[in-house]
């Protein structure tokens, strides 16, 4: 299983952010993508799954396998840590969530509401919520934003756990998280696109 | 789709989940009615129909943004998006819970509330069975009109200005079915484009609504 992505140009709110981006990415090895604030990596990053449209070029990977966590964490918090949980494990169809919950030893919390946590609780639980989708292709923006070097660490073990089970990862990051040579970096300043290759606002109609 | 369900119900029973608003909204409404026309019998209870209907709608329209709302502001909208379940199924599951926990209710409280305004005990019958037929199609366009407005801060105004004038027919037919039935006049018509609206809006919106939705995740 492979994630192809070939002269991909990505837009947002019709303005043409990045020009024929490619990598390819194959079971059990990450992509770390790199840029400074606004290049569009998120951007990049929810074309991908599916979330915007492809202007041009080709994403190529096998349908239905790929995950999304974002800068929200999709925490309803009225609902415990366990209900949310369970909640993405049946819409998934996958059973158990005790591994979710291991990683990141969250059984403490497990009957809090999650309004009752704090921001890298909430975090720990929406990268907890990846484990599980199931799904071999993780896509995540910015995961290590508000945890502390404990979680981080538990989350880099997480990502390399992923990898040991040939999934991918594809993720939007600056820190260091240890996957060593299963982690290849792709620096996307070079894909910036031409301010004059300017989109025609009329043409998100169509 | 049966854990969206559970889900989308649990959420409105729960604390901030405005189970109970609309229902208390309807009521009040209704209530407010005869203060407002005086407390002629006669008059009340030919009104009845009419003021239950609008009172329902109003009620349903209460409780509309938050089919969306909130799930788009906490990121579950974008996690259900990519989730197995098509977009399509999402909406018509999130209309169906809205139904449950907003429509239902409605209808079981009408003939409670149709003591208030002097509704003899045969007008029931047709008063609850038009809201029945009627409330699923008020959950459907207004699930359409919350992917309409979902990206907007404080849309829900616009909401409700565009979702109330496509209530309209189903108004109409609604309370022209009950006040037919309640005089004793043939039904026929009435009924079956309100159940044409009804199904119709089933069938054909929550395509619309997932298509608007994917435009407003972008």
């Amino acid at each position: 299983m492979t994630l192809t992505v070939s002269n991909l140009s990505v837009l947002r709110a019709s303005r043409h952010l990045l020009s024929g981006v490619g990598f390819e990415v194959s079971a059990g090895q990450a992509l770390i993508l790199r840029g400074p604030n606004g290049l569009g990596k998120t951007t990049l990053l929810r074309t991908i799954a599916g979330l915007q449209p492809v202007h041009e070029g080709q994403v190529d990977m096998p349908e239905d396998m790929a995950v999304y966590a974002g800068h929200l964490d999709g925490i309803k918090s009225t609902l415990t840590v366990r209900e949310n949980l369970e909640f993405w494990a049946s819409v998934f169809g996958t059973g158990s969530i005790d591994a979710a919950i291991a990683v990141f030893d969250m059984d403490q919390l497990i009957d809090r509401p999650g309004g009752m946590l704090s921001a890298g609780q909430k975090r720990r639980l929406g990268l907890a919520r990846l484990m599980v989708t199931g799904r071999p292709i993780w896509l995540l923006d910015e995961p290590t934003v508000s945890l502390d070097t404990v979680a981080v660490g538990q989350f880099g073990d997480m990502i390399a756990g992923h990898l040991d089970r040939g999934g991918i990862a594809v993720i939007a990051t600056h820190i260091d998280l240890g996957l060593g040579a299963r982690a290849e970096t792709l620096d996307l300043s070079q894909f910036k696109a031409a301010p004059e290759q300017q989109f025609n606002p009329n043409e998100a109609f169509l | 789709m049966n854990a969206l369900l559970l889900r989308d119900m649990r959420l409105a029973m729960r604390a901030g989940g405005g189970f109970g608003l609309s229902l208390a909204f309807f009521l009040i409404v209704v209530v407010l009615v005869p203060f407002g026309v005086g407390p002629e019998m006669g008059l009340l209870s030919k009104i009845a129909p009419g003021i239950l209907w609008v009172g329902a709608l109003l009620a349903c329209l209460l409780s509309l943004d938050r089919i969306f709302a909130l799930d788009f502001e906490d990121g579950t909208l974008d996690l259900l998006a990519t989730a197995p379940l098509p977009l399509e199924a999402v909406v018509s599951v999130k209309s169906f819970a809205h139904w449950i926990t907003t429509g239902l209710p409605l209808v079981l409280a009408a003939p409670v509330l149709g003591v208030l305004l002097g509704l003899q005990s045969d007008a029931f019958y047709w008063i609850v069975l038009s809201l029945l037929l009627g409330t699923p199609a008020l959950s459907v366009i207004g699930t359409f009109g919350a992917a309409l407005t979902v990206g907007l801060k404080r849309g829900g105004l616009l909401l409700s200005l565009l979702v109330l004038p496509l209530y309209v027919p189903t108004l109409i037919f609604g309370a022209e079915l009950a006040r037919r039935g309640i005089v004793g006049m043939d039904v026929g018509t009435p009924m079956s484009l309100l159940l044409g609206i009804t199904f119709a809006s089933i069938a054909l919106l929550p395509f619309a609504s997932a298509a608007v939705l994917k435009i407003n995740l972008r």
